[in-house]
């Protein structure tokens, strides 16, 4: 038994290892770098942005004396922020939601629905500046809203409709359907379908994609600049129609600075940003994990 | 039963288990297994489903080390050889013995390129060589005259019976000592089922082969020995003959003759 | 939607329905049942007017925008120069190969990168590696892009600039790079997109069936043989998916471009110039004091459209292959 075996690697063998061996560690070098990314990511925005961050800077609201002192705050960007979503969210969340209702429980298989189903897929792969324009001409100029946090959220609703009802039909899709037809079976209308079975069974997967979409439309800052919304001011409504810069366009504006203090003022205000939407992620996450976990039951 | 059956004892070993042990995890799967299976025989695995009979054919190729977490003790001899020793390399290995799935399963490539797949991993091979490597294994899997015509037709194109006939070609092409195959016809009909136990018989001149079904006549029909597993066990092993007219063990006789599985 | 009772939400059945028999649906509950078909459908078909409505500005802002400008001179002239005023000049071409130039050096990041880690996650990974590098990918997809974009200033561009310093071999070969450059945008895009790829070609990976695997490993391949033999050609399509993808995106990327590329839109191929993409002009351009009329305003839209239009292709293409990989699947 000393003698190289059959099975032992020859001259060629030994080469196509070499070669696996190659891959191996070019694939893991190449996986690693996405780490290193999101850790040089994280490690230099918090390093930069933490020191600014402080219960001023969280609550002051913008003002261009203290910006020359580097002291200026994002209070009203926070609130111009939750200002934004929530009325992005009532304009999108009930319609994304009908539309995947229609979509999963009412629509017939036919030409209407493969249309619909087509343009939202289109929809989803449409730059975010071209939401923007649309914003512009029909929101702003068109129904004549201004650029004010309500056109704004308009247009970040539009933007996240396809995100929300992609999202819910695929919650809506997973509710089993003996469910529907037990309910059926019992003599329930659609509605009462809908309403006492489906809906609540689905409801988890919903607030998921829903929450990843609010994520999405919190960090979302191109449409807002192209329809006009203000990237300073000292104005602080918080009515639909008041202007607002919310977190995103603040960090535009004090991004364009170059002054060194105001540079880690837009540092301050990219943790918090990053901080709200990977929060959002997280519970996202966390939801969807817990679902899974109930479905198997 | 089979004429050329041979008493085991004038036969040259193949391929030896001495006291195989398998983990998955913390459940072990195979509990001491020692084996001989003679070159040039068909040797059947039965036994009920889930008593280890894939285990032992995966751990013949070590594909089961692939699996996380998987462990053995013990030893498999291959022409005196323990499969396990530190020089083999299990890419090596596994040219030297060839598999066939229960589920036939075909490249997504032509007829032609699934047989020189294996041929071109290990040395650059001409046309003309090729060709006939192609060829030979295809008569070998008596597929040649169905698909002469068509060699550069994507493999998935055939029936089932024919693919899985193009997947015994395939593992033929790199001449392997050894052919394992699991359960290779209980996805196919009975006529391409009997087309591939002729096949198997006349192969025997050829390869070792060890074959699971779960199917007693199929082992009546093709095997010259029959091993008989439960729980991970060898229970008993021997001239098929002998094992289907006068099985030693209890459980075997029960198992043959239909009262559990 | 909201009528519905959350706090019993998830329980899904054991909600007595009081209805036995046909003669108990009432009117009431029959009014309700169309109006609530009638709610939905409008929820449906809405999606319908977005599209349309996106089309429709596009167009006929377009069209007012080639009353001033000729056609001609949009596609055939190689200066862009949008200002107000009589010296203004629209060839679109600069902030196309702005656009391409960004979209190229972040295919040649992400693309390799995407997929690379895509195999690794697939076909190598422990579970443990995995549950840990899946995460950091899904992160990395949830940033938004101004974060991207300030992450492009205040770590990629003085890498970008020490790189092309004065002296260096970079630096000799394409010249210097200032703070804005096409580089920066290449980096920071193509680390943008890099997610893009591997979650949807680790998809189509893991789609690919075990058993051509064992087939593969079987007849004494080894992985990455198996991988490159088998695995890939069977995923081809679901990775051309994500690489169109991936693409469409670095085209349509906005901020993360406007604020790490420049603002000046030039015909250049070199990554140290400073450029502007499509994007980038539309969003630069709006967020100054613009008038809401006359050609410079109106190209907002021309360059919109051509905008939509490239990553409307791109979409349609990547479906394609999408649905391929689907058939095969099943
Ligand atoms: N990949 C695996 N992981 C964990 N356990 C396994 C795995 N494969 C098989 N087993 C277990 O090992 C035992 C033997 O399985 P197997 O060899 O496939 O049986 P057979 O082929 O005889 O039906 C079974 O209990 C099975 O559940
Ligand atoms: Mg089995």
């Amino acid at each position: 038994m000393t003698t190289p075996g059959p099975f032992a690697p020859d001259a060629a063998l030994r080469r196509r290892q070499t070669k696996e061996k190659l891959a191996q560690g070019l694939l893991f070098t190449a996986s690693s770098m996405s780490v290193l990314i999101l850790a040089v990511l994280l490690g230099r925005l918090l390093w930069d942005g933490l020191p600014a961050i402080d219960w001023g800077f969280l609550t002051a609201k913008y003002s261009p004396l203290a910006l020359l002192t580097g002291t200026t705050g994002i209070g009203d960007a926070i609130v111009a922020s939750a200002v934004i979503l929530v009325f992005t969210m009532l304009f999108a969340v009930p319609l994304g939601v009908a539309g995947a209702i229609y979509l999963n429980e009412y629509a017939p298989k036919g030409r209407l629905t493969r249309m619909i189903e087509t343009t939202i897929a289109n929809l989803a792969g449409v730059p975010s500046v071209v939401y923007g324009l649309l914003g512009l001409a029909i929101f702003v100029r068109f129904l004549q809203v201004g650029a004010n946090m309500l056109a704004a959220a308009l247009t970040l609703g539009v933007l996240i409709l396809p995100i929300i009802i992609v999202s819910s039909q695929e919650a809506l899709r997973a509710v089993p359907n003996q469910l529907r037809d037990a309910s059926f079976g019992l003599g329930a209308t659609k509605w009462q379908t809908v309403r006492h079975h489906v809906l609540p069974y689905a409801l988890p997967g919903i607030l998921t994609g829903n929450i990843l979409a609010l994520s999405r439309a919190a960090g979302e800052t191109a449409p807002l600049l192209v329809i006009g919304l203000p990237v300073y001011t000292t104005m602080v409504g918080v009515g639909p129609l008041d202007p607002g810069t919310p977190l995103q366009t603040r960090i535009f504006f004090l991004a364009s600075d170059p002054r060194a203090t105001v540079q880690e003022l837009a540092a301050g205000a990219v943790v918090v940003l990053l901080a709200v939407t990977l929060l959002l992620n997280l519970a996202a996450i966390v939801l969807r994990h817990r679902l899974s976990k109930r479905i198997k039951w | 039963m089979h004429e050329k059956t041979v008493e085991a004892g004038v036969l040259e070993p193949c391929l030896e288990m001495k006291g195989l042990d398998f983990w998955y995890g913390d459940t072990q799967a195979l509990k001491g297994i020692d084996l001989v299976v003679p070159r040039h025989r068909i040797t059947a695995l039965i036994g009920p489903s889930g008593c280890g009979k894939s285990t032992v054919l995966r751990c013949i190729n070590r594909m089961n080390e692939l699996i996380e977490g998987t462990r053995h003790e013990g030893r498999i001899v291959l022409d005196g050889r323990d499969i396990f020793d530190d020089d083999v390399d299990p890419v090596a290995l596994r040219r030297h013995i060839g598999m066939v799935f229960q589920k036939p399963n075909p490249f997504p490539k032509s007829i032609y390129d699934n047989i020189a797949y294996g041929v071109r991993l290990s040395r650059k091979v001409g046309k003309t060589e090729m060709d006939r490597v192609v060829q030979d294994a295809l008569e070998k899997a008596h597929l040649w005259d169905e698909v002469k015509d068509r060699l550069k037709s994507p493999a998935t194109g055939l029936s089932g019976g024919q693919q899985q006939r193009l997947c015994i070609a395939r593992a033929l092409a790199v001449k392997p000592r050894v052919l394992l195959m699991d359960e290779p016809c209980s996805a196919l009909d009975p006529i391409a089922t009997a087309k591939i136990e002729d096949l198997l018989l006349e192969l025997r001149d050829e390869v070792t082969i060890i074959i699971v079904t779960h199917s007693m006549q199929q082992a009546a029909r093709v095997s010259d020995y029959t091993a008989f597993f439960y729980l991970g066990e060898l229970i008993e092993h021997g001239p098929t003959r002998r094992i289907f007219e006068s099985p030693n063990e209890q459980l075997t006789e029960r198992y043959i003759t239909g009262r559990f599985g | 939607m909201t009528r519905t009772k959350t706090s019993e939400g998830t329980a899904p059945v054991d909600r007595g329905v009081p209805l036995f028999g046909r003669k108990s649906i009432d009117v009431g509950a029959r009014g309700a049942d169309a109006l609530m078909r009638g709610v939905f459908f409008l929820g449906g078909v809405f999606v319908l007017f977005v599209a349309a409505a996106i089309v429709w500005v596009l167009l006929d802002n377009s069209v007012g925008f080639f009353s001033f400008v000729s056609p001609v001179e949009f596609f055939f002239h190689d200066v862009w120069h949008a200002v107000e005023g009589a010296n203004a000049q629209y060839g679109i071409w600069p902030l196309v190969s702005g656009t391409l130039l960004v979209a190229a050096g972040a295919a040649l990041i992400g693309l390799p990168l995407g997929l690379a880690t895509a195999i690794y996650l697939a076909e190598y990974a422990s579970p443990r590696i995995r549950g840990f590098l899946k995460p950091v990918i899904e992160v990395l997809a949830g940033i938004p892009s101004i974060v991207f974009g300030f992450f492009a200033l205040a770590v990629i561009s003085p890498l970008v600039q020490g790189a092309t310093a004065p002296g260096t071999f970079l630096g000799g070969l394409f010249g210097n790079a200032g703070v804005f450059s096409a580089a920066n945008a290449m980096i920071v895009v193509g680390i943008m997109v890099l997610p893009i790829v591997t979650s949807i070609s680790e998809d189509a990976l893991r789609s690919v069936p075990q058993h051509l695997r064992e087939a593969s490993l079987a007849l004494g391949a080894t992985r990455w043989e198996t991988v490159r033999n088998v695995v890939l050609p069977s995923a081809v399509s679901g990775v051309a998916a994500s690489f169109v993808l991936a693409v469409s995106r670095a085209i349509g990327e906005t901020m993360a471009v406007t604020m790490a590329a420049g603002t000046q839109a030039k015909l250049t191929a070199n990554p140290v110039d400073a450029i502007q993409t499509m994007t980038a002009f539309i969003a630069q351009k709006t967020s100054g004091d613009t008038p809401h009329q006359g050609p410079g305003f109106l190209s907002l839209f021309a360059v919109g459209a051509a905008l939509f239009a490239f990553t409307f292709i791109m979409n349609v293409l990547a479906q394609r292959f999408v649905r391929r990989y689907r058939e095969v699947e099943t």
